[in-house]
């Protein structure tokens, strides 16, 4: 609906911005706090929110402290392989599901469907009680293969791969392409939109985790940056312009995925309606 | 003939089976096994120190849990969480993605600005909002303005639980906006001309076109809000140093159902015992999502 009345807009714009800022609020206050030095931190509100000595030691000194270096280097490993797994997985099996008729393929469909309604919670016992078997507590494979394929990616893969015309797929039987040969070669470059969609929620996902890894990750060479960050916040409890530095570590390269990408990502939310 | 055709059917059969594989093996191992095994688990007295104790006990976790009064707690939490968080994060969405679509400038900036809190990890959210929520935060600076003396948020047992609840509205009202402002742009624009031929105004348009054409996107987001309140841990845990404290205040079901099995008590049975109870109310709001909704919501 369109709205003509001047005095509305203004209404409208001044109603608009007056919520943005109580969302970007507190990301640049945090970003102000983690540039300010930790004597002036008392100072900051006198100061408008700014940082009386603006100064870059907080990260430097986050960078050198112990293992956070490793922390960032775990959330890229975890986040990046456990992302391109999905994405595969899910990808072949999305086909399978909507292009092969096969004997089992409703219960196969209606089983995947049916694990999207479990809460994380109620399983939770239990996978940890496999991973302990396995001896897979405290290791990459306990933070990755568990979460290497997800339901609703197969579920999204599917409805995709139904709308692209099968006369593509007869075309290149008869050239003599495998199922897989048409189907890494023919099929998936045209779903380019989907894959895009489900790399970015699933490594967001992925990458803001914290429940899992903090279950998972027992030494602190295992840690992930959100339960690095979260046992370096207990440490550093009143130094907030430190923790807030730390911090900046977890949310600017999400930032900036989000900002390049952010068609994909409204498509992506307006199609699935949900986060991760 | 006949013998090559049934070749070619048994590799495609083959063929589809070998592509899910990963699919099955995983989402058997990790998800239908384990809720399988959490149901058998909820019959028993485990600990996990001291496995070879484990004995059957019935019904005796469930009968446990409706008599413990933090389970009774954090559930009454998560009700109050629910009613408050939900309304509240709704008409927020809806009121922005009704100001948003007017053609408004801008459009763009107003929608990664709003939805950057969704993106967030809740880990940085629970910090950012730790220092704004601490003695000499912002929360205290602003409300210092109108001479209100500071409260300490998150260490008041009247006030932690509200504290986490306007948190929540702040980090998903974007997400929910999003898919307001989808449903928004479905609704056709000959129905408003036809309306404004009429003579309708702003708030009868709203009132006979738009809320009702927008129902499937509303029963949607509520329950998925619903559901997703039901699940709080998060922020509590976060927060609280996993204690869902002061005094239970912001004990939520799944921080409770953590604390049982790894925080300290290793009573995976009791544990699973919860976590089998909150299944099932959360089936039940699914069973009632689908009676009221039935084909209409599509996703």
């Amino acid at each position: 609906m369109e709205i003509s009345s001047r005095s509305v807009r203004a209404v409208l714009y001044v109603l608009l911005i007056g919520y943005a800022l109580i969302t970007v609020g507190p990301f640049l206050l945090s970003v102000s706090t983690a540039l300010t030095k930790t004597q002036h931190v008392h100072l900051l509100f006198k100061n408008w929110g700014l940082p009386p000595e603006p100064t870059l030691e907080n990260f430097k000194y986050i960078l050198k402290s112990g293992d956070f270096g490793r922390w960032v280097f775990n959330s890229v490993v975890v986040a990046g392989l456990g992302t391109l797994a999905k994405v595969f997985f899910n990808s072949l099996a999305g086909y399978a599901l909507a292009r092969i008729r096969f004997p089992g393929r409703e219960l196969v469909f209606w089983a995947i469907l049916a694990t999207m309604m479990i809460p994380a919670a109620v399983i939770l016992i239990p996978q940890y009680l496999i991973l302990s078997k396995l001896g897979w507590l405290d290791s990459y494979y306990g933070l990755i293969v568990p979460f290497t394929v997800s339901a609703f990616g197969i579920f999204l893969m599917r409805q995709f791969f139904s709308t692209i015309p099968v006369e593509l797929e007869e075309a290149a039987q008869i050239d003599g392409l495998s199922r897989f040969g048409i189907f890494w070669r023919v099929v998936l470059p045209l779903t380019k939109p989907a894959l895009a969609a489900q790399i970015i929620f699933n490594f967001l996902g992925d990458w803001n985790n914290f429940l899992w890894p903090n279950l998972i990750a027992r030494s602190r060479e295992m840690y992930t940056l959100t339960v690095g960050l979260q046992t370096f916040k207990n440490e550093y409890y009143s130094f907030w312009n430190q923790v807030l530095a730390g911090s900046m570590f977890l949310t600017i390269p999400v930032i900036i995925i989000y900002l390049i990408l952010n068609r994909w990502f409204i498509k992506g939310i307006t199609i699935t309606g949900m986060k991760g | 003939m006949l013998s090559r055709l049934r070749s070619q059917k048994v590799q495609e059969i083959a063929t589809a089976y070998l592509f899910l594989v990963p699919a099955i093996v995983i989402l058997g191992t990790f998800v239908i096994g384990p809720v399988l095994y959490a149901i058998y688990l909820s019959f028993f007295d485990y600990d996990i120190l001291s496995p070879e104790t484990a004995r059957f006990i019935g019904l005796g976790n469930y009968l446990e849990a409706f008599r413990d009064p933090v389970f009774k707690k954090a559930f009454t939490n998560v009700v109050i969480y629910a009613a408050g968080v939900v309304p509240t994060q709704m008409v927020i969405a809806l009121i922005l993605a009704l100001m948003v679509t007017t053609g408004v400038r801008g459009q763009n900036f107003f929608r990664v600005a709003y939805f950057i809190p969704t993106v967030t990890s809740s880990v940085v959210v629970s910090i950012m909002f730790l220092y704004i929520y601490s003695k000499t935060g912002l929360l205290n600076h602003i409300l210092g303005w109108f001479g209100i003396p500071p409260v300490s948020w998150m260490e008041n047992a009247r006030t932690a639980l509200l504290s986490i609840m306007m948190m929540n509205v702040w980090s998903t009202v974007g997400q929910y906006m999003v898919l307001f402002t989808a449903g928004l742009n479905d609704i056709p624009d000959s129905y408003y001309e036809a309306a404004m031929v009429d003579g309708a105004t702003y708030w009868q348009r709203l009132r006979y076109i738009t809320l009702p054409l927008l129902r499937p996107t509303t029963l949607f987001v509520s329950i998925m809000s619903v559901i997703g309140t039901l699940q709080l841990f998060d922020q509590p845990y976060l927060m609280t140093n996993g204690q869902g404290g002061p005094a239970d205040a912001t004990m939520t079901v799944v921080l409770y159902v953590y604390k049982n099995a790894f925080g300290g008590y290793f009573r995976m049975g009791y544990a699973s015992a919860l976590a089998t109870i909150l299944f099932v109310v959360i089936l039940a709001l699914t069973y009632i999502q689908k009676r009221w909704f039935g084909e209409e919501v599509q996703y």
